[in-house]
């Protein structure tokens, strides 16, 4: 419908249009949009850079514009080196454990969140209503404010240094089940009465016909939730005191701190090419599937 | 509910017990305790507690401290909230009028969204570092003195640029696709009535995109109040002492190392009731909004 608005009014307008003050303004629109790619881009391309610097030169002279050569050296121990106090952590386990953190927390919050969105779309459920408002008020409250009880909890709980303790309470909110109602709401009333008329029951109507039509849904879940997951800093800052649990964000607090203490001439070169091994596996799936991502985050007001 | 649902009742319970369970257990449970706990005054040795009544949220009131971080909060939100939204209100209207390379810039001003808060916020304090920050060299190169970690505004304005700079993509990204929703047929009719761009900017594009600035508008005040931990911490280093702090920050400071539950679990009840509002007014909001698509 769209279509033909456009071709008529493009022919239409821009042969009026003067083409020198056109030409001028877009190159204003280019210039104001290289400067803020420039601003998102530069520091961490710094970063980048001063990741391939020895310890020394960056503790003179700071962050670093141009390339040293001690990429290799840099990230092989942010990897593979042994750190911390008790020299049980290095990059590979943090890697590891911020990717059960991202996957488990992504996963677990989709599934959660599809099965109790369907049952408040789907059925006549007399309590339905104070369900979804049960669910809902948890979108009121973020962890950050409830953060001391709820440590006091899963202590006591033993779930401390555990994964369930790491994933669990942060599936506590409900984000994803609030989207998936959303988006069951605006699936047609007619294809379930078909489904009804062919004898399917609600296990294979949820399986067979529901979920293959979220596929979209899902992965622009799926994407959003595992870098939200990946992100987490303060829970896994409390939760996991044994240094085998730490994630990588985790790990960022550890640099920081001897940044503080500043004993020792701390390992800038590594603490950049960390910070970088930090960074890439989310901002790569957000650049990568970046309709599915944008697609998520713009749905998710309506 | 949909009109052609199912009847059973066994089987939906099944499906919502994960959730109502985790809920119940890491949501209810910690919120109810810190409700409860804020009328206590816990012994820091663990030898009980003994109910004070209100007198955790009096003594918050009466702290100066505590009304200083509130203030901080306020400047903060504010500052945070408005440059955020403004540039990349800014960087959308450009990127929804080029149309080479649109799909290029939004890659280059989006992927900064996956970046960790405190990714960020060492990025911040390597760049911002007393001695070697690069723009702390800059800025002394202008005559200007700047010491993170010493100076109160000179800590918070490394805070809040970074706040900004985190929060740019997510904007920019929500305002574009606003943008993009205008119809054609109102912005060529709008291109005939009134050949400034500036004009037609602040009288058809700003009202139409108004209902998404508002949504932004919560959404920035939560960032600013919650998301922010992460930078704030690791800009401050772990040693609050005199540095600027966000009234969250503060509910951890105070409740992790100053052993102090019944103050800290004030502090989230006063958070509670904050967010409770914004939702409120979020919903409010929303609910109009509905006529505008």
């Amino acid at each position: 419908m769209s279509d033909i608005s456009e071709t008529h009014t493009s022919a239409a307008t821009a042969p009026t249009r003067p083409a020198r003050r056109f030409r001028w303004d877009t190159v204003v629109d280019h210039a104001v949009l290289i400067a803020g790619a420039l601003l998102m881009l530069v520091p961490v391309y710094m970063v980048f850079a001063t990741s391939s610097w020895d310890a020394i030169t960056i503790h003179r002279n700071g962050m670093q514009f141009g390339f040293g050569d001690q990429f290799g050296v840099n990230y092989n121990a942010a990897l593979f080196e042994y750190g911390g106090f008790t020299d049980s952590v290095n990059g590979v386990t943090m890697l590891a454990n911020s990717m059960i953190l991202g996957l488990g927390f992504a996963i677990g919050k989709i599934i959660v969140g599809m099965m109790a969105a369907y049952a408040i779309v789907y059925f006549r459920l007399r309590f339905a209503t104070l369900a979804f408002w049960m669910i809902f008020t948890t979108l009121l409250l973020p962890l950050e404010v409830r953060i001391l009880p709820s440590y006091e909890v899963i202590t006591d709980m033993n779930l401390g240094n555990t994964y369930t303790g790491l994933i669990v309470p942060l599936i506590a909110s409900a984000t994803a089940t609030f989207f998936f109602r959303q988006f069951f709401r605006s699936v047609p009333e007619e294809l379930i009465e078909a489904a009804r008329i062919d004898g399917a029951g609600p296990v294979k109507f949820f399986i067979d016909i529901l979920v293959p039509l979220s596929r979209t849904m899902i992965a622009a879940m799926f994407i959003i939730m595992f870098v939200f997951g990946w992100n987490q800093y303060l829970w896994p800052t409390l939760i996991t005191t044994d240094e085998s649990m730490f994630t990588l964000v985790r790990g960022i607090r550890q640099i920081i701190q001897s940044y503080a203490d500043g004993g020792e001439t701390p390992d800038y070169g590594q603490a950049a090419a960390l910070a970088i091994i930090a960074m890439t596996p989310p901002v790569l799936i957000v650049v990568f599937f970046q309709s599915w991502f944008v697609k998520g985050l713009t749905e998710s007001d309506k | 509910m949909k009109r052609a649902a199912f009847g059973h009742i066994g089987f939906p319970i099944l499906l919502l017990i994960p959730q109502l369970a985790i809920i119940a257990i890491f949501f209810y449970w910690p919120a109810g305790y810190a409700i409860q706990s804020s009328f206590y005054l816990e012994d820091p040795f663990g030898f009980g507690s003994t109910f004070v009544g209100v007198d955790n949220y009096t003594r918050l009131a009466s702290s100066s401290s505590y009304m200083s971080s509130a203030w901080f909060t306020l400047i903060f939100t504010s500052l945070v909230t408005f440059f955020a939204l403004a540039i990349a209100l800014l960087l959308a209207v450009k990127a929804d009028k080029v149309i080479r390379g649109a799909k290029t810039y939004r890659t280059l001003l989006m992927w900064v969204y996956a970046v960790a808060p405190p990714v960020a916020g060492l990025i911040g304090v390597m760049l911002f570092d007393q001695s070697r920050g690069n723009i702390t060299q800059l800025l002394g190169m202008m005559g200007i003195e700047y010491r993170l970690g010493v100076n109160y505004w000179d800590t918070a304005t490394a805070m809040i640029s970074v706040s900004i700079w985190k929060q740019i993509p997510v904007n920019f990204i929500f305002f574009l696709s606003g943008l993009q929703a205008i119809p054609r047929s109102v912005r060529e009719a709008a291109m005939i009535d009134n050949p400034s761009g500036t004009r037609r900017f602040w009288d058809i594009t700003f009202p139409l995109l108004a209902p998404t600035g508002f949504f932004l508008l919560i959404i920035n005040i939560t960032y600013s109040l919650f998301d922010t931990f992460g930078i704030v911490d690791t800009i401050v280093k772990g040693e609050p002492g005199n540095n600027p702090m966000t009234l969250v920050y503060r509910v951890f400071v105070d409740g992790f190392r100053g052993q102090d539950l019944g103050g800290s679990s004030a502090q989230s009840v006063v958070l509670m009731i904050l967010v409770l509002i914004l939702t409120v007014v979020q919903f409010r909001f929303l609910e109009r909004r509905i006529h505008y698509t």
